[in-house]
């Protein structure tokens, strides 16, 4: 059974339409990154596949409908929504307190072992702890829960780049174990880079893109093209092309890495730089991507 | 083959056993309430604080309260036990006074607060459903702030009782007919069912329009709360000449007009004198009524919680 399971999601808000018949497939122990910019619909997929907000079309969380089943689809379900939304005047050791309350699958023990690796007091109040500490905790709560599936939502804006590592590390290390399934937006595309099973690109609200990371790798590649050999690569039709200190670099999808090496220093893009390739290019790869 | 599926059968059950047990030990709604009262420290803080006023103001006054106290004997006996238990009186009134301000303010801001700073994305990444908080939070005004209230009156009384067994022999007052006089434990029974009754069940509806309100409000909540009410007094006032709305809504938040069968005209309800009826009052159509509009209030409040994005 898929984990998550979408067909021909839908949701408009007044003005504008969010998700515009969006299909997902996301099956156990794979870490996708969903990708795009600004109000492309990546937070309203999360909210349709939380329950939090209704949609059009079909979607299965864990076999469950999110929005009429939300309580008890979080028993298996947890997510971290946003920085900064757990309650400001809930002490720590309250907050472990309260969850040992409601949730079944919490583990007060592992918890407290992750709060003890960082320099968070039981006794504080969320509202003295600095940002990165609270992502801290937040994180610590959410990785005590036995949980299936687990949601992040920009779980790093505005930590600096010490905490962010930090906190990939330790989803990798102490959470990760390869029955999880994991959803991640973030537009520190390049830190989830090596994180990352699956990738998925979304704008206005349709997918542009959605590949695993083995594929990303044997499909797209990115070629520093000496002046002389500018002409013939550009024969192969590259998807985008940029200069970067007076040198051309360009971007070919499914083309043989053995015909590019003539070419110059071949090597696996950035998904930054395939973003902002796929992005800018409307009529770029998103056929053949996009089954 | 057999009995390898038998043993997986039973360890299938086995572990859907203690899954159900170890489920059936939390207790949303339990922690619901108790995350309240964290988060609304204020509101037993507060009676607290208003309670330690009330002691200052009875030991400021004190040597008013003995003056009549000698007086006693010469006032008709029937006025008695209104100098006598005067103090407590007073104490009970403004303790009362702060719970419905208490219930008010604590209604206008449950469903606001924690969409205005986003903490409700969390409350809702948690296996609690917006009924189980829904009912949480209207049980504040209907059992845990009255309680408090209750609690703290009483503490209250029983310093000033303690305060007032010193002081009144002391000044040549008889404490055997002064106890006897004030019947305290009859007082204290009845405003122990005053609260519960006129404070928490007969204005319940009250609160439960003001909580929906803030479960819609983008900001002022108890504003919004007032304002169809002001409107739709003000059309009947100016249409029909009447005030019957005005009359009713200001009954339900003051308890006024609850039928506990107070004498009328009292102005602190739980004299001697007073006789209670449980069963009228539980047998007052005004009661179910209020309860049937305050069901339909809370449904509203759980779907608008469903829907509502934080502000």
């Amino acid at each position: 059974m898929s984990v998550i399971e979408a067909r021909g999601l839908r949701k408009a808000f007044s003005t504008t339409v969010a998700l515009d018949g969006i299909d997902l497939r996301v099956e156990e122990g794979h870490i996708l990154g969903l990708i795009g910019p600004n109000g492309a619909g990546k937070t309203t997929t999360l909210n349709a596949i939380l329950g939090l907000t209704p949609y059009r079309g079909e979607l299965k969380v864990l076999g469950r409908d999110p929005w009429n089943q939300r309580d008890e689809l979080m028993r298996e379900v947890c997510f971290i929504a946003d920085v900064a939304v757990l309650p400001r005047w809930m002490r720590v050791s309250q907050a472990l307190e309260y969850m040992v309350g409601v949730h079944a699958r919490f583990d007060r023990r592992k918890a407290e072992g992750f709060l003890a690796k960082t320099a968070i007091a039981h006794h504080r109040k969320v509202r003295e702890l600095s940002k990165g500490m609270v992502v801290q905790l937040h994180l610590a709560l959410v990785m005590a829960i036995d949980a299936k599936l687990l949601v992040l939502d920009e779980p790093t804006l505005g930590l600096d780049i010490l905490f962010r590592k930090q906190f990939y590390d330790s989803l990798l290390n102490d959470y990760f174990d390869g029955s999880r399934t994991i959803i991640v937006t973030t537009h520190q595309v390049e830190e989830v880079q090596q994180v990352l099973t699956d990738l998925m690109f979304i704008n206005h609200g349709r997918i542009v893109l959605s590949c695993s990371m083995e594929e990303f790798e044997a499909r797209y590649a990115e070629v520093m093209v000496k002046p002389e050999h500018l002409a013939a690569a550009r024969a192969l039709k590259p998807i985008y092309e940029r200069q970067v200190l007076g040198r051309c670099i360009l971007l070919f999808d499914h083309v043989a890495r053995h015909q590019l090496a003539a070419l110059g220093e071949v090597r696996t893009p950035n998904i930054a730089d395939l973003f902002v390739a796929v992005m800018g290019n409307p009529r770029g790869p998103a056929q053949g991507a996009a089954r | 083959m057999n009995t390898e599926s038998n043993v997986l059968r039973e360890s299938g059950v086995d572990s859907e056993t203690v899954a159900t047990a170890s489920l059936s030990h939390t207790q949303p709604f339990y922690w619901s309430v108790r995350r309240e009262v964290w988060e609304n420290r204020w509101i037993y803080v507060g009676q607290l604080a208003i309670a330690a006023v009330c002691l200052f103001g009875f030991l400021i006054n004190i040597t008013r309260w003995l003056a009549r106290m000698h007086g006693l004997a010469t006032t008709n006996p029937m006025k008695h036990w209104e100098t006598v238990a005067l103090p407590y009186a007073v104490v009970a009134g403004v303790m009362m006074g702060t719970l419905i301000l208490m219930s008010l303010f604590y209604s206008a801001d449950a469903l606001y607060s924690e969409r205005r700073d986003r903490s409700i994305l969390f409350w809702k990444s948690l296996p609690v459903s917006d009924l189980t908080t829904v009912l949480a939070k209207a049980s504040i005004p209907l059992v845990i702030l009255p309680l408090f209230t209750i609690a703290i009156t009483l503490a209250t009384h029983l310093i000033m009782l303690l305060l007032s067994s010193i002081v009144l022999p002391a000044n040549g007052v008889s404490l055997a007919s002064w106890w006897n006089e004030l019947s305290i434990l009859q007082m204290w029974g009845l405003l122990t069912y005053h609260i519960l009754t006129a404070h928490a069940l007969w204005p319940f509806p009250a609160y439960c329009w003001v909580l929906l309100v803030s479960g819609w409000a983008r900001r002022a909540p108890l504003l919004w709360a007032a304002l169809p009410v002001v409107a739709i007094a003000a059309l009947e006032k100016l249409v029909l000449h009447t005030s019957h709305f005005a009359a009713v809504v200001g009954t339900r938040l003051i308890g006024g007009g609850a039928p506990t069968d107070f004498t009328a005209g009292e102005m602190f309800p739980f004299g001697p004198m007073t006789h209670i009826t449980p069963g009228r009052f539980l047998g007052a159509p005004g009661l179910w009524i209020g309860f049937a509009v305050a069901a339909v209030f809370l449904t509203a409040a759980v779907r608008l919680r469903r829907y509502r994005d934080p502000v």
